[in-house]
């Protein structure tokens, strides 16, 4: 049990990191974001261009950090996959969404489209990297034995203090600096924000930044605990919105909690259910929330 | 030169909802200005229309001798005209604080003196500059509300009902910061439905009915005036 826990603080580390964003996007930029899973996995595949392929082909040396399964390349390759990330998130912003704010169609239609442009990200990873599982490297993965019967690979422990470092890095931003408090404002005001002259559209930019970069480094992450493939995010989808309802939608800090508990729900769940439905422990949690809190747990005016 | 002058101005929302259908009002620099009249005349309708927030069919409006007619309320507000909506003025998950900050957020200055001056002249925010606004009671809220506006340093404030929903003990009391405000040198537009209190706190009024000016006159004429006591002060 305490291990099963263990693997489900790592999922939900991994989950938090991408309802962060999406939460933050639907605060801000007022939709639900259905290509945020695929943004996910489009940060894995740019590591995946980078670690394994382009740093290789450039012969850059690489060595084992540690017990760790992977080396400084693939700690270099995170920033610049994060930043790409978001700027892709950007780039289809103007492209689609931004024309699409200024008919002022419902949010509804942009749900829509953003589930269009899940399925056209996705497409564009097959085409480029195909169908395979990918692995950033190849070896053994030994297991730490931990107190109280947690088993973790040292990959593991990674993931959860790379997320946590960003999770806190994010909460200080928006807690401390003033374009993170004017993301704040606007997330609860759009109205009055723009009437104290905040720029409505350059906190929009920042925010599919933040939101895509903190996707990229959950997709990594969950490459780095699994394998890379074309699904990966996508089957995350779901997970993510539960953890973003159950936190309160819209709540970063609600974000951060509802992504431990769904993520540790899911893992636990396997105790007593086959892994394969672990989304459908994910859709069940939803479901209560919905029926029984539907404004969250941080919920409410 | 008047601060503000609006002329022949007609708007509504969106293509076909004429509100306003031609009004013309002048404020003077150091004035008290209430717009009354009864629901639906137009009164919050003319003050989104002055602050870009609507946009303004025909007609003009000037701000300190320039037009401002086409500007969205951005670059309005960095001219030193701020607005305070009826409802929706707060940042309720931000803190007394935070709220106040964001009223700075165009301000590239240390806006941090500002802030004091804003906590004098609510001593009461003062002790709760960290709590989220949300929690705060409706008399409280009003305040930070206009702290927010106040934090610009404006040359006008337009307060859309800043007595909305108020127990009359606040009332007495956000009016009485007004005139404190006002005597700091800001020009006041006021909204009111309120129009007995609104009158009495200010130099002049404007009635607004069906969209275009009826009345206009010193706050005290319009209060004594016969046809006006009995359209809104119930006489």
């Amino acid at each position: 049990m305490a291990e099963l826990v263990g693997y489900g603080v790592v999922l939900g580390s991994i989950i938090t990191l991408g309802a962060i964003g999406l939460t933050l996007i639907y605060g801000i930029v007022r939709f639900g974001n259905f290509a945020h899973g695929d943004l996910m996995t489009l940060g894995a595949y740019l590591a995946l261009l980078l670690a394994a392929r382009l740093f290789p082909a450039l012969g850059v040396s690489d060595s084992r950090l540690g017990a760790l399964s992977f080396g400084w390349v693939m700690l270099v390759s995170f920033v610049p996959a994060m930043v790409v990330t978001g700027l892709v998130a950007v780039g289809v912003d103007r492209l689609v969404y931004q024309r699409l704010r200024h008919l002022r169609v419902p949010p509804v239609m942009l749900a829509m489209a953003s589930l269009a442009m899940a399925f056209i990200l996705r497409s564009l990873i097959y085409i480029f990297w195909g169908p395979d599982f990918h692995f950033y490297t190849s070896g053994l993965r030994p297991m730490l034995m931990l107190p109280l019967g947690i088993k973790l690979r040292p990959d593991q422990i990674f993931i959860i203090v790379t997320a946590w470092v960003l999770v806190v890095a994010l909460y200080l931003f928006l807690q401390r600096t003033k374009m993170g408090k004017a993301l704040r404002a606007m997330a609860d005001n759009p109205d009055l924000a723009r009437i104290s002259g905040i720029p409505t559209e350059q906190m929009t930019t920042w925010t599919w930044i933040i939101g895509g970069g903190m996707a990229a480094a959950g997709g990594i992450l969950l490459g780095i605990d699994s394998q890379v493939r074309p699904e990966m995010g996508w089957i995350l989808l779901l997970p993510l919105f539960a953890a973003i309802i159950l936190g309160g939608i819209g709540n970063p800090y609600g974000a951060l909690v509802g992504g431990l508990v769904i993520g540790v729900v899911q893992q636990v769940s396997t105790q007593w259910l086959l892994p394969a439905y672990k989304p459908a422990v994910a859709f069940a949690v939803l479901i209560v929330i919905l029926l029984f809190r539907p404004q969250g747990i941080f919920g409410g005016s | 030169m008047s601060l503000l002058e609006v002329e022949n101005v007609v708007s509504g929302y969106g293509e076909e909802m004429e509100i306003l259908h031609n009004v013309s009002i002048r404020v003077e620099k150091g004035e008290i200005v209430s717009l009354i009249g009864p629901n639906g005349a137009g009164k919050s309708t003319l003050m989104k229309t002055i602050f870009g927030l609507l946009r303004a069919w025909k007609g003009r409006v000037l701000f300190a001798g320039e037009e401002i007619t086409r500007l969205q309320p951005e670059q309005i507000v960095r001219r030193g005209l701020c607005y305070v909506p009826q409802v929706d003025n707060v940042f309720p998950s931000l803190t007394v604080q935070e709220n106040l900050e964001m009223g700075a957020f165009i301000r590239d200055d240390d806006y941090r003196p500002r802030i004091d001056e804003v906590y004098d002249m609510f001593p009461d925010l003062k002790g709760r500059r960290g709590t989220r606004v949300g929690r705060l009671s409706g008399g409280m809220r009003q305040m930070v509300a206009l702290g927010r506006a106040l934090m610009l340093d404006p040359q006008m404030l337009l307060l859309d009902e800043p007595s909305a929903g108020l127990a009359p003990l606040v009332v007495e009391l956000i009016f009485e910061r007004i005139r404190a405000i006002n005597q700091q040198g800001v020009t006041i537009v006021i909204v009111e439905q309120n129009a007995r209190k609104a009158l009495e706190n200010s130099d002049r009024g404007y009635v607004l009915v069906d969209g275009q000016n009826r009345l206009e006159g010193a706050g005290q004429a319009l209060l004594a005036d016969k046809q006006i006591g009995e359209l809104f002060l119930g006489r």
